[in-house]
């Protein structure tokens, strides 16, 4: 395959950036979209240029690493992957393809398609677990019967990989899909809701603090999201908050 | 002498732990408070450990060199984590997760460390369970559990194919909550480059922010390296593109010995090699051989035609059939270790049954669990006379739910519907059972410097069980960890903050960046890619799954080779004051070019086979791995000696009270 490739160039936070044209061929349909980028990458530093940077570490699809915003998708045209999972097979030969970084006022750019989401940690450390030290006399891990429905939703929710696509597809640049699903786990668990109510409210107001967005509702991140967390997170969140309001 | 000392405590296995613990020194909470601790490492390993250190009161200072604490790559463990909970009532007990796990390990590892390890099992579980971790559970709303390799119990905590990832999620959001506190000071996109001693002791690390690029020091009373494994030397491997041994292997240079580094772990199942673009290797979980059955066909013509497409798997009856296993192995079949399991796919592809383009290959079926599932389904179901589609459906059904998300990945990636022809399947390098020697204590030969998780050597001998590291994590941060370390830290209640100004900080400082400007000053031609998959090349071909003499002795001269030619032509991009990728794998393949030759050099002297360290010179007549307890009933451990071709070895030898050393046997 014969493809070109506009990439966003930007060498560091305060740098303007543009995008820029890279030609590429040999591309089989077997390679991964980053090995793809591998290539490139190898062609640049031979020729002297600086290669492009990019997160990833995984590469299958589960640490949350990698990004890019492909053709205006989050992770581009594939669903159900994240970008390291995305195959060059999913494109045509003489294709032009647009790499850009995730965008978003919480996630600043560090350098070309690399952006900054430690504001995802510090929502985390503001209410996102459970309050128990390490003892090693907790209750035994069975004394507890949890109804496998709660247990397999619970687990649905907690599959979330902490990538910022759902913010990325977001017009909005809303955090409300990631903050719900780890809302929802634990408020689905008996050993999480002792406390819910504080749980929901210190992480809405980091999340706003952060400067992301509003949910307004469009579901775009439930779409480009790679793990499939749903959009009933969000209601089950706007319920959680609801009644935490009241208490 | 031996410079080796475990400190193992005396008394009977079963009480050594408890009654070491309850007479251990203790740091009162008012101290810990002005003590700081150092964890570099936020898996498994370093998560549970930074968040039981800060939840105990220390001042924690904790590095990944990741965007994010929960990336580290345990969050790609899929099958799942031992504990002798015994909830199935088959029979589990402490006593046979420790006898599976040194028997698996082929005799190479410390009885006293592995009991501990099995003892402290279910305490993970617990905790777990109440940090809001969701494990699979049955209908009952009570936790199930699944097998693995290696054992005839069902001791495996799972989440789908997802286990490491929520066990990850449980240490980060326990990290968290300190890191909220301000309990734990998190530096993530930091890499550490080399370990501070004064006066003898661990004080201090040099890191670089892979943001800006600066050289920083932090100092601290102790330092837990929990860095992971070195499986990337093999440049292809089932590791995350980032693992790493840097941290391991400047504390090496730094006076910590490293044992057992040609122990490494071949999984037998992972998603085989498509081409030269190849990055990294895809695991398909061990959990998928409960009910994948493996096999090549029986006939040469037929896997001939396989390879060249003329044929589908499913073209071939069950007599045509080869389930090698199965037949070598009645006992375990398909649940046999990893290293035996490897060692058959190698054998099978190597006579010429390979099934794809490139002979390396064997399928894993799920066409009988399939159409098994479907019937227990429609019997629990009612149905009368269910049509072999309905059964089908069923079936699948059951699969998907037990392992969707693997059989996902693997569509994903190889275009391929797992749910109607087989898997395609090799070994790939996949774990290092070996790593920086630790006494009892968790603690290497540098005083203070502890190093816990993949990155030790202690629990796993020469071969991993399944689900096992994720337990050794879990137990060295939760469990172990938080003990030991007290009873060092004891000592310096009163010794206040350590400067980073002392001269071992700048001697230290200065050296990272030499070493660096060095790298960026060869201006040489090719990436650093182009030499990591070199050196990825030979120790596959000669530090791999089958090892002799010669191929060793290649391996060590062709090693050094690349390494002078890495130093005079690679071409490292960029500056040191910027986000440098390239700069951060350049300084990674440089210690890989020095570990692999370590790796070649222990496998040569190691003339016996154990476990996952297969030498062909050391076959039983059937094949199977031939050790040598007479000769090497020890943990080889390297002492640096200023010359990475030449490192001092010395022999910690490994006594078995408990256990009769026999020849491992799964038939
Ligand atoms: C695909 C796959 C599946 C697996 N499945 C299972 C399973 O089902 N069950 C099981 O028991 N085991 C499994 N394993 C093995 C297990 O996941 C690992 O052995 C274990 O997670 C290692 O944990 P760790 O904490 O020691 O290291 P890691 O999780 O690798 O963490 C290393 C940490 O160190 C940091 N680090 C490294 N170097 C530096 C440095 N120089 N400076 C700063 N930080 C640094 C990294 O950022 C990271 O935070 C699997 C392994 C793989 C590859
Ligand atoms: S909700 Fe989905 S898109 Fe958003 S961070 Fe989690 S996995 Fe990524
Ligand atoms: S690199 Fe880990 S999810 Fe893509």
């Amino acid at each position: 395959m014969k493809l070109t490739l506009k990439i966003w160039r930007q060498k560091g936070p305060n740098d303007k950036g543009q995008m820029v044209t890279y030609p590429i061929d040999n591309i089989d349909g077997d390679m991964s979209f980053l090995e793809m980028m591998d290539v490139l990458n190898n062609q640049l530093i031979e020729s002297g240029d600086d290669p492009i940077a990019f997160d990833h570490d995984c590469r299958e699809g589960i640490c949350g690493m990698c990004s890019l915003y492909i053709n205006g998708e989050a992770h581009g045209p594939d669903r159900g992957v994240t970008t390291c999972q995305l195959h060059m097979r999913k494109f045509s030969d003489g294709e032009t393809i647009y790499i850009e970084p995730w965008r978003a006022k919480a996630f600043p750019v560090i350098k070309d398609l690399v952006v900054d989401r430690s504001s995802f940690d510090r929502i985390m450390a503001s209410g996102g677990f459970v309050s128990v030290n390490t003892s090693g006399n907790t209750v035994d891990a069975n004394a507890i019967p949890v109804p496998k429905a709660d247990a397999d939703n619970a687990f649905e929710a907690a599959t979330c990989i902490g990538c910022g696509a759902c913010v990325a597809s977001c017009k909005n640049a809303s955090a409300m899909l990631f903050v719900s699903a780890k809302v929802s786990q634990l408020a689905l668990l008996p050993q999480g809701q002792v406390e819910a109510a504080d749980r929901v409210l210190n992480m809405v107001k980091t999340m706003d603090e952060e400067g992301f967005g509003n949910c307004t509702n469009t579901g775009a991140c439930e779409v480009e999201c790679p793990k499939g967390i749903s959009l009933e997170n969000i209601a089950r969140m706007n319920r959680e908050y609801m009644s935490a309001m009241v208490k | 002498m031996s410079v080796l000392d475990s400190k193992i405590p005396a008394g009977s296995l079963d009480r050594k732990w408890s009654d070491y613990k309850n007479k251990i020194r203790l740091v009162n909470p008012a101290n810990k408070r002005s003590i700081d601790v150092i964890v570099v490492g936020t898996g498994l390993a370093g998560g549970s450990a930074s968040a039981a250190l800060a939840e105990l009161g220390y001042s924690v200072k904790a590095f990944c060199f990741q965007d994010s604490p929960r990336r580290a790559h345990s969050i790609a463990a899929q099958g799942g984590i031992n504990a002798a909970k015994n909830y199935q009532g088959d029979g589990d007990s402490t006593f046979r997760l420790f006898y599976d796990t040194i028997k698996g390990g082929d005799y190479r590892s410390r009885e006293a460390n592995v009991y501990r390890l099995a003892e402290v099992s279910a305490n993970i579980i617990d905790q777990c369970v109440a940090q809001g971790v969701p494990f699979a559970r049955d209908y009952g709303g009570l936790l199930d559990n699944r097998s693995f390799g290696g054992v005839q119990v069902s001791r495996t905590f799972y989440a789908k194919g997802q286990t490491g990832q929520q066990l990850l999620l449980g240490a980060y959001s326990a990290m968290s909550r300190q890191i909220g506190k301000g309990k734990i000071k998190m530096h993530t996109r930091h890499e550490m480059l080399d370990l501070v001693i004064v006066d003898g002791k661990a004080r201090g690390i040099i890191a670089r922010n892979l943001v800006t690029g600066e050289i920083e020091r932090h100092s601290a009373h102790a330092v837990v390296i929990a860095s992971g494994g070195y499986g990337n030397v093999f440049f292809l491997s089932t590791n995350a593109m980032g693992s790493n041994v840097t941290a391991a292997w400047r504390i090496h240079k730094k006076g910590a010995h490293f044992a057992n580094p040609c122990f490494t772990q071949i999984h037998p199942t992972c998603i085989p090699v498509s081409g030269d673009h190849q990055s990294k290797l895809t695991l398909m979980s061990e959990s998928l051989r409960n009910d994948g059955r493996i096999w090549v066909p029986k006939h040469m013509e037929d896997a001939e035609k396989i390879r060249t497409g003329k044929m589908k798997p499913t073209d071939l009856t069950e007599e045509n059939r080869d389930y090698y296993l199965e037949r070598r192995y009645p006992s375990f079949g398909n649940l046999v270790p990893r290293d035996v399991a490897s060692r058959a796919a190698k054998e099978r592809c190597d006579a010429g049954f390979g099934v794809n383009a490139t002979g390396e290959a064997v399928y894993l079926d799920f066409a009988s669990a399939i159409m098994r599932y479907g019937k227990e389904q429609a019997n629990i179901q009612h149905l009368e006379n269910p049509t072999e589609s309905d059964i089908y459906k069923l079936g699948r059904d059951v699969v998907e739910a037990k392992y969707g998300n693997l059989f996902q990945m693997y569509y994903k990636i190889t275009d391929d519907n797992p749910y109607e022809t087989p898997m395609k399947i090799y070994p790939a390098v996949h774990y290092t059972m070996g790593g920086i020697w630790v006494d009892y204590n968790l603690m290497s030969a540098i005083q203070g410097c502890y190093v816990t998780g993949e990155a030790n050597f202690s629990d796993h001998g020469a071969n991993r069980l399944g689900a096992s590291a994720l337990m050794q994590g879990l137990a060295d941060g939760y469990f172990v960890l938080p003990y030991t370390i007290g009873d060092y830290l004891a000592d310096d209640i009163r010794t206040g903050t350590i400067s980073i100004d002392s001269p071992e900080f700048i001697e230290a400082e200065n050296q990272v960046r030499s070493q660096l400007e060095k790298l960026l000053n060869i201006q040489g031609t090719k990436s650093v890619d182009y030499f990591h998959k070199r050196l990825g090349k030979v120790m596959w071909d000669k530090v791999g799954m089958a090892r002799n003499t010669q191929g060793l002795n290649e391996a060590i001269a062709e090693i050094q080779e690349i390494r002078n030619e890495f130093y005079q032509n690679v071409r490292v991009t960029g500056k040191m004051n910027e986000f440098n990728p390239e700069l951060e794998k350049a300084s990674r393949v440089a210690d890989f070019l020095e570990l692999g030759e370590l790796m070649a050099i222990d496998a040569l002297n190691r003339a016996e086979s154990c476990g996952g360290h297969f030498r062909e010179e050391s076959q039983t007549e059937e094949g199977e791995a031939l050790r040598d307890d007479d000769n090497y009933a020890y943990v080889a451990a390297w002492e640096y000696s200023g010359d990475v071709t030449k490192p001092n070895l010395h022999k910690e030898d490994l006594v078995y009270e408990n256990i009769k050393l026999v020849q491992r046997s799964y038939k």
